[in-house]
């Protein structure tokens, strides 16, 4: 799961339509409707960016304003990456 | 890296992941494994106002959907509109079926949603070894349901498969049916449930073919679907995909259907019962309130597996199945992979103290097209005729996981 994962931080990231969020006391738990899948966020802070993203301009911008820091940037990424990787985020046009 | 997810599973949810839900206790088949016991219909069956009151209660704690089973779901003449009432409120569907009323129309209305899943319940890659334990006509019936579904596109729906020592041979086969519609394959451990009390000696697969059906799935585990059923086979080395967790009362339950709430679909018994949904304060109230989950939430002893070293792999197995075949909850599961539980079950004398499942809904009367009587190589021999007699469908379900671990 630690694999290198590309992923454009500098454009605009949404929810998949079909997901649904359940915040959890770990984070929250994701459902794909349409690949009836689950997935977790396993930080509140991590949702805070997964919610952020509908708001900001990119997903950098949507890190910060969750408060990621420059250091934590990198595994924020990789994060987002995965959740991309499944389709449960979007690349918004 | 999900070691501190599983440990938050272990301590309990707020609410479910997804939960099973039978929705009735009729059915048209009289499987000889029934986990249970179906046949005839609950006349204290959950009525359509309350199934709808339910949903609602779902909704309101954001559960993502529920695995309807029975009995045969489909038989209520509200099922439909219960679907349809559950997805408007976003609660997905995953129900269990033998494929009785799905017909063209239906495989189509139900291919036109996106929250709607289906799985067919099937015990054989042929009729022979399926009609043995589900009965005559059921392998067909199956088969034809699953044939609407691929001609109207439904993809990617389930075929459903308990494991027995018949079937375990066929897994190849199994595949390549489900590949034959579009469907995925799932395949669930059989329990000492329901009527499956009376079959699991001659039915659980042998221990030579537990090691088999694991090699197979860390071959096969991405593709193939198991509701985390198999997590007792984690003792032979290798984790298998899925959380490795039972999770009665921690993130899945039962709701049956006069709306009592057990730990898990395999438990049906007193002891496992934690309220009704007709109580004050609903199912929320049962799920965050009930002593017994409150209970299931607080770390178990390993008991007697505290010094073996597949525990911490393994974590004893199965609680129903402990139970159910009379073996203590913190002892070795009965199919423990290093032989334990089979020690263990000698020491049962003769099945006298076993627990028998609570509800019996078997039809009394002969089932239409279906062998009925004592199966060959009970254990407890025939059931004394004053608990009834038993009948039905389907052998598994529940498990968050399912769709997980790829």
């Amino acid at each position: 799961m630690s694999t290198k994962v590309c992923f454009d931080l500098d454009r605009a990231w949404r929810l998949h339509p079909q997901v649904s969020v359940r915040p959890e006391r770990f984070g929250a738990l994701l459902y794909h409707f349409g690949t009836r899948r689950l997935s977790f966020l396993k930080s509140p802070k991590l949702l805070a960016v997964v919610r952020s993203l509908e708001l900001e301009r990119t997903a950098r911008d949507a890190c910060t304003a969750a408060g990621v820091t420059a250091a934590e940037l990198p595994s924020y990424a990789s994060a987002l990456a995965t959740l991309a990787a499944s389709s449960m985020i979007l690349a918004a046009a | 890296m999900t070691a501190s997810l599983v440990d938050q599973f272990r301590l309990g949810l707020d609410a479910p992941i997804c939960l099973t839900w039978e929705l009735t206790y009729a059915c048209n088949l009289a499987c000889v494994h029934c986990l249970s016991s179906s046949g005839r219909r609950d006349p204290r069956e959950l009525s359509t106002a309350e199934c709808r009151a339910v949903i609602d209660e779902l909704e309101a704690m954001q559960v993502f959907y529920v695995n309807i089973g029975g009995g045969e779901p489909t038989v209520r003449p509200d099922f439909w509109s219960l679907v349809s009432y559950a997805t408007e409120h976003r609660v997905g569907v995953k129900f269990s079926t033998n494929g009785v009323r799905i017909t063209p129309s239906v495989a189509s209305m139900l291919a036109a949603s996106d929250y709607v899943d289906v799985q067919i319940s099937l015990d054989g890659a042929t009729a022979e070894v399926n009609d043995a334990v589900r009965g005559p006509g059921s392998f067909d019936m199956a088969l034809r349901a699953a044939r609407c579904l691929a001609d109207a596109s439904f993809s990617n729906f389930k075929i459903s498969v308990v494991l027995t020592r018949h079937n375990v041979g066929q897994l190849d086969a199994f595949k390549d049916l489900a590949s034959s519609f579009g469907a995925q394959l799932r395949i669930t451990r059989l329990r000492p449930s329901g009527r499956g009390a009376d079959v699991w000696d001659s039915l659980h697969p042998t221990a030579a073919q537990q090691r088999v059906v694991y090699e197979w799935l860390l071959a096969h585990g991405e593709n193939v679907l198991t509701g985390d059923s198999f997590f007792h086979l984690a003792g032979y080395g290798q984790a298998l995909p899925g959380l490795n967790l039972c999770g009665a009362g921690r993130v899945v339950c039962l709701i049956d259907p006069v709306g009592d709430v057990y730990a898990c679909p395999f438990a049906i018994h007193e002891e496992f019962l934690a309220g009704n949904v007709r109580s004050p304060g609903g199912f929320c109230r049962v799920w965050r309130e009930s002593e017994l989950f409150a209970s299931l939430r607080v770390p178990s002893s390993a008991g007697a597996c505290t010094s073996c070293s597949a525990y911490d792999a393994c974590q004893g197995g199965c609680m129903a199945a402990k139970f159910f075949t009379g073996l203590p909850l913190d002892g070795p599961d009965p199919e423990c992979v290093r032989g334990f539980g089979e020690l263990a079950l000698a020491g049962v004398a003769g099945g006298a103290g076993v627990p028998r499942p609570s509800g019996d809904h078997s039809r009394r009367g002969p089932v239409p097209g279906s062998r009925r009587g004592p199966v060959p190589g009970s254990r407890r021999g025939p059931v004394p005729v004053s608990i009834g007699r038993r009948p039905s469908e389907r052998a598994c379900d529940s498990s968050p996981l399912a769709g997980f671990g790829g």
